[in-house]
């Protein structure tokens, strides 16, 4: 019966925190691309998806990652008032301070999600976000929540085994079960 | 001995709980008159809260001559999951009756907690627990000559489908009069969609509520209140009084029992099938819509949601993206 599960039960030595980015196609991802054509040097644990806005990170994206096994997720959109489609990052920021509380109420640390402000010009900023980012996981450890599930879900393997046809209980010396006797008729 | 025999020529159905509360037993019940119709077209095999049969009785069945288990409740113990599994392979269908059997239910608000925790409150600390040798239940225990087993406790809560196979689901807490007799009219001529259906209308709540036309395009929440804590606009879209309201997220089908009763969804019919996670959707939902863009104005008006899990996933943790609070 586990009642935790030990996350250092991974692999440490050869782990590197994952990071899921979903960056806008406007800001972050421009700059996350000036960054590269600048020949700048970052940690290569982010996986970068682009979206047109970090409006359209779905609140169900994040928790996906999370669920697929991501340490850590990183938003990036414009800064506020710069969004190319006025209102996007605004919603962002609502969604993310709620998701905030939600993932802290299911045990999920705070720093495993971010969300960041970066303009088309911050290549730099990328590297110092993503940088940061990673250092922090590494504190932190792996979440591993496919390895948790799979954990969890040991204790209902072979129940299949149980529901075969057994000896129905009977007390070890041959007293009738007169009680059990009465309701079968 | 003849009239066996004829039952026997009628369809067989069974009815199980689980971990449930007596709801989905009562549902049925609700069907009122026209349960005599589902009496009078199946054989009941298995009901233990309205009939005397016994597990042994179905061990003895042969395999599928079951056509329908309709089984209601969430899983927490062994016992639940080997009946799961009997019923299982005894019937031709397996149904997944009402919110806990569907998504977790109310139920699998405790994979917030540690089992060890629930354990201790209930067997220890509890306000009305008198239990000086802080005895627990054992899975064995001897005595006279007896060797009795009790089921184990599981660490995590499940849905019937995140332990055997289930064909389809019967939404709800609990599901209504009306989609059951749908549902087994469908089973019983046949009529039935693919495989893994949730059998009631896939389409928003807000679609067949009266306070339809109330709800504004625009949404913007500068508070949001709890329902006991303002007077409700008996006509008014509950989300334009700043009433958290899950119908957005919410599968319809319950001919919108609760808002017609002057209280907001609560999420009991689970998402639509384009949905992968009801809590983050709504979630998404409400605050995107909040009016300021400041964070700590933001952040005030969030917190008239205290508890965004009991919230949004009242009616379906175990089947969220996240099941349960980490270790």
């Amino acid at each position: 019966m586990n009642e935790s599960i030990d996350p250092s039960a991974a692999p440490a030595a050869t782990w590197q925190p994952k990071i899921v980015a979903f960056f806008c196609n406007w800001c972050t991802y421009t700059a996350a691309d000036l960054a590269g054509v600048s020949r700048m040097k970052y940690a290569s644990n982010a996986r970068i998806i682009r979206l047109m806005c970090s409006g359209r990170v779905d609140p169900q994206f994040i928790l996906e990652a999370f669920a697929k096994g991501a340490d850590g997720v990183l938003i990036g959109g414009c800064h506020p008032g710069d969004c190319h489609y006025v209102e996007g990052n605004f919603k962002t920021l609502r969604r993310f301070q709620l998701l905030k509380r939600l993932l802290r109420d299911m045990g999920i640390e705070e720093e495993r999600l971010r969300l960041a402000w970066i303009s088309a010009a911050e290549g730099e900023k990328v590297k110092t976000v993503i940088n940061d980012m990673v250092e922090k996981l590494r504190v932190l450890g792996p979440l591993a929540l496919p390895n948790r599930f799979a954990e969890w879900d040991k204790e209902v393997i072979g129940s299949e085994r149980i529901s075969q046809p057994r000896e129905a209980v009977q007390p070890d010396d041959s007293v009738t079960n007169e009680a059990e006797v009465a309701h079968v008729s | 001995m003849k009239r066996r025999l004829l039952m026997s020529a009628k369809p067989k159905v069974a009815f199980y709980w689980c971990a449930s509360c007596g709801g989905c037993e009562e549902a049925v019940v609700d069907l009122a008159e026209d349960i005599l119709g589902v009496v009078e077209a199946v054989d009941i095999v298995l009901w233990p809260v309205a009939m005397d049969f016994k597990k042994r009785d179905v061990e003895a069945m042969a395999d599928k001559s079951i056509v329908a288990a309709l089984v209601n409740g969430a899983l927490r113990t062994s016992e639940q999951e080997e009946m799961a599994h009997l019923l299982r392979r005894k019937s031709q269908y397996l149904i997944a009756y009402g919110a806990c059997a569907h998504l977790g239910g109310i139920p699998s608000l405790a994979n917030q907690f540690p089992r060890e925790q629930i354990l201790k409150y209930v067997y220890e600390d509890g306000p009305a627990i008198v239990n000086e040798q802080k005895t627990r239940p054992q899975l064995e225990f001897k005595e006279n000559g007896w060797h009795v087993h009790l089921p184990e406790f599981r660490n995590v809560v499940r849905s019937l489908d995140q332990v055997v196979d289930v064909d389809y689901y019967i939404p709800g807490c609990p599901p209504t009069p009306q989609i059951t007799k749908a549902a087994i009219g469908a089973l019983l001529q046949g009529k039935l969609p693919a495989k893994g259906a949730v059998l009631a209308p896939d389409i928003a709540l807000c679609d067949e509520c009266p306070r339809k036309a109330s709800k504004p395009t625009d949404l913007s929440f500068t508070e949001f209140k709890r329902p006991h804590q303002k007077v409700l606009d008996p006509e008014k879209c509950f989300l334009a009084q700043g009433i958290v309201c899950l119908g957005p997220a919410t599968r319809s089908g319950c001919e919108a029992a609760c808002t017609k009763g002057n209280m907001p969804c609560s999420g009991c019919f689970g998402p639509t099938s384009r949905v992968k996670d009801q809590g983050a959707k709504i979630l998404s939902s409400l605050s995107a819509n909040v009016a300021p863009k400041e964070e700590a104005e933001i952040v005030k008006v969030l917190d008239g949601i205290p508890d965004p899990v009991g919230t949004f996933y009242r009616y379906g943790l175990a089947k969220s993206l996240l099941r349960r609070k980490g270790a």
